[in-house]
């Protein structure tokens, strides 16, 4: 038996050391599949917060992802065409900096997620299942039938945006970015968890009487961790849209927000690390199998279904066996 | 735009309403019944529309097509169910999301193994294609009322069902006491296996009847799948009439809002831009709709209400 810090540290070093060592001997492509491990998980990690913490499912994430994926490309490709988004009442042109994309991705995403969430909030169970599902495919519709930016064909990033005087297109150089990222979503989780709200949004998943009781209003909880959710969520889409340079519906699509979720369910509900271990445990899987057979889908549907049906907990559970999966 | 076309289009939504009546009839049923939340039911709308075609394209009878659709549908719903879905019921909703969820990834995948990644084309058949006068100087596609008088049918059988036989009692039953039921000695595992099937069989041949409609191709069932989900949050979950009514009004809004919406933005602006931002509009009306079902009764129309 492992202890779940040994696994969590072996994983997140061995990410990193796989891309070290595939940058080094000249291999791009698995740089750019390390950077796509890291941009998943951290999706993953956002999600994880409401579903793994608060049992809020929603099959909505993709919504969050592929909106923070539109912000970068829309204000890349404004930037790029010199031509402003809107010049009424100011003027508001596109940006390729990478820090006002991440902050207006922040901003907006934060502002979507408290619409989305204050509607779907007022249901529990499976209502909220269905009401996040039904509000990211809004958002997917709206996306597909919206020409301006590429409806259904999706939209193409010329020049992957800058930070700083950093070379971006340089893999190394973005995954290491994607990877700071990746820590912050991790710390953050971490300490959020352990604060006073963190504390609650677990409360309110066992018992929302009991919560109530002690004053406090698990609304508003739940509403702000599902927009801390949210954020974190779209800054990983963007950063998978100038990790692509392209952005598509498909990555609003509710296969997205699937994914998302078995992310979380492979590598263990309720551990922080496990989006992590589940995105790298996919990729993975998708690498081996997907060279066999164009089909792999058909084995991964089937490896999920004996997972749920008889390995519960996900990989940390099953390798560290600890007790304290919540 | 004339009074033909506005009643045409009111007829098509009707009959996207039944059609999405049949998703959802199964759908709502087998949540309020067993308490599971089936994400791989447009699975079965799939498999129902690519038996038809491979049982057209063999025998060429439309008639044999639908019958098989009816079979290879349950089959495999009975089959999921006594596999898979059994084991799912006293799990957490999060479980039952994913694995079925993975149904799908299998389903999708397995049957573009089977039939390869085009899509196929059901043919109406002679009796059922053409027009036919309905009142008036107005004519409707005979294979569209055909859609209509089926849904109309089988929800006539369906409210029979649940409202005055035998195993209507039970299946109301199980929805209020599963354990009560059981120790009144009704075999409720077998209770659930039918009534898998009967949902699967009902998505299965809602399938075939659009496939001749639209293509047949893998994925096709998801986007209706979702349309149902949307449906029986606004009906209200278990409740059938709720999911009539609601498939209804959706069926209706959605039709009518793809064809109104980009005609009143004329007014205000050019054709071509009334008709991207119109369909875009028009494609999240059904979502809009049900946020406002859920500000006013959060357990849609005829769902209970919580205390």
């Amino acid at each position: 038996m492992i202890s779940e810090k040994i696994i969590n540290l072996g994983c997140i070093t061995c990410l990193l050391i796989f891309s070290l060592v595939a940058h080094y001997m000249d291999e791009p492509y698995f740089v750019t599949l390390a950077t796509r491990i890291t941009i998943f998980a951290m999706a993953a990690i956002g999600l994880n917060l409401v579903l793994g913490f608060g049992n809020l499912i929603s099959l909505g994430h993709a919504a969050f992802f592929g909106f923070g994926g539109y912000i970068s490309g829309i204000l890349a490709t404004h930037a790029f065409n010199s031509e402003p988004i809107f010049e009424w009442p100011l003027i508001f042109s596109g940006s390729s900096n990478l820090i006002v994309i991440w902050v207006l991705t922040a901003l907006l995403c934060s502002a979507l997620a408290l619409v989305i969430g204050f509607f779907c909030l007022r249901t529990t169970g499976v209502y909220f299942i269905m009401i996040t599902l039904a509000f990211a495919q809004m958002i997917y519709y709206f996306a597909i039938s919206w020409p301006s930016y590429g409806g259904e064909d999706g939209l193409s990033i010329f020049i992957r945006s800058s930070l700083f005087n950093i070379n971006t297109m340089n893999g190394m150089n973005f995954f290491l970015i994607c990877f700071f990222w990746l820590g912050l979503s991790l710390y953050l989780t971490s300490r959020i968890i352990q604060s006073p709200f963190g504390l609650a949004l677990r409360a309110s998943r066992y018992n929302l009487d009991r919560v109530k009781s002690v004053g406090i209003t698990p609304f508003r909880i739940q509403l702000l961790a599902f927009v801390i959710s949210g954020v974190i969520t779209g800054i990983a889409g963007s950063l998978y849209a100038d990790l692509n340079r392209f952005v598509s519906p498909s990555s609003l699509s509710w296969q997205m927000s699937g994914e998302l979720i078995v992310f979380i369910i492979i590598g263990g509900v309720g551990y922080i690390y496990g989006p992590l271990i589940g995105a790298i445990f996919f990729v993975t899987f998708e690498q081996i199998f997907g060279s066999y057979s164009e089909h792999w889908q058909v084995f991964l549907g089937l490896l999920i279904i004996l997972t749920i049906l008889f390995a519960r907990g996900g990989l940390i559970g099953f390798l560290s066996r600890s007790r304290d999966y919540e | 735009m004339t009074f033909e076309l506005f009643i045409e289009q009111l007829l098509n939504g009707v009959q996207f309403g039944f059609m999405l009546f049949l998703m959802s009839a199964g759908l709502t049923l087998i949540f309020g019944v067993m308490g599971l939340i089936n994400l791989a039911h447009g699975s079965f709308y799939m498999v129902g529309a690519f038996s038809a075609a491979a049982v057209a394209t063999v025998f060429g009878s439309f008639w044999l097509s639908l019958l098989a659709s009816l079979i290879f549908a349950s089959l495999a719903g009975v089959i999921v169910e006594v596999l898979v879905i059994r084991r799912l019921y006293n799990r957490d909703h999060l479980d039952q999301v994913l694995a079925t969820f993975a149904l799908i990834l299998l389903f999708s995948e397995s049957v573009r193994w089977i039939f390869g990644a085009y899509p196929l084309y059901l043919d109406v058949p002679d009796i059922l294609s053409g027009t036919i006068q309905i009142m008036g100087g107005i004519y409707y596609s005979k294979y569209r009322l055909f859609i209509i008088m089926v849904g109309l049918l089988l929800s006539i059988f369906l409210f029979f069902l649940i409202g005055k036989t035998n195993l209507g009692v039970q299946i109301r039953a199980g929805q209020h006491d599963r354990e009560m039921i059981s120790a009144l000695g009704v075999d409720i595992s077998k209770l659930y296996t039918f009534l898998f099937g009967i949902g699967a069989a009902l998505a299965g041949l809602a399938g075939a009847l659009v496939g001749t409609i639209q293509s047949v191709e893998v994925g096709m069932g998801e986007p209706v799948l979702i349309l149902a989900f949307v449906v029986i949050v606004i009906g209200g979950i278990g409740s059938i009439k709720g999911a009539l009514v609601a498939s209804l009004i959706v069926g209706c809004v959605d039709t009518m809002g793809r064809f109104l919406v980009p005609w009143l933005l004329t007014t205000i602006t050019d054709p071509s831009t009334a008709m991207s931002i119109g369909s875009a509009i028009a494609s999240m009306l059904i979502y809009i709709l049900m946020a406002i079902v859920l500000i006013i009764r959060p357990t849609g129309l005829f769902g209970k209400v919580l205390t």
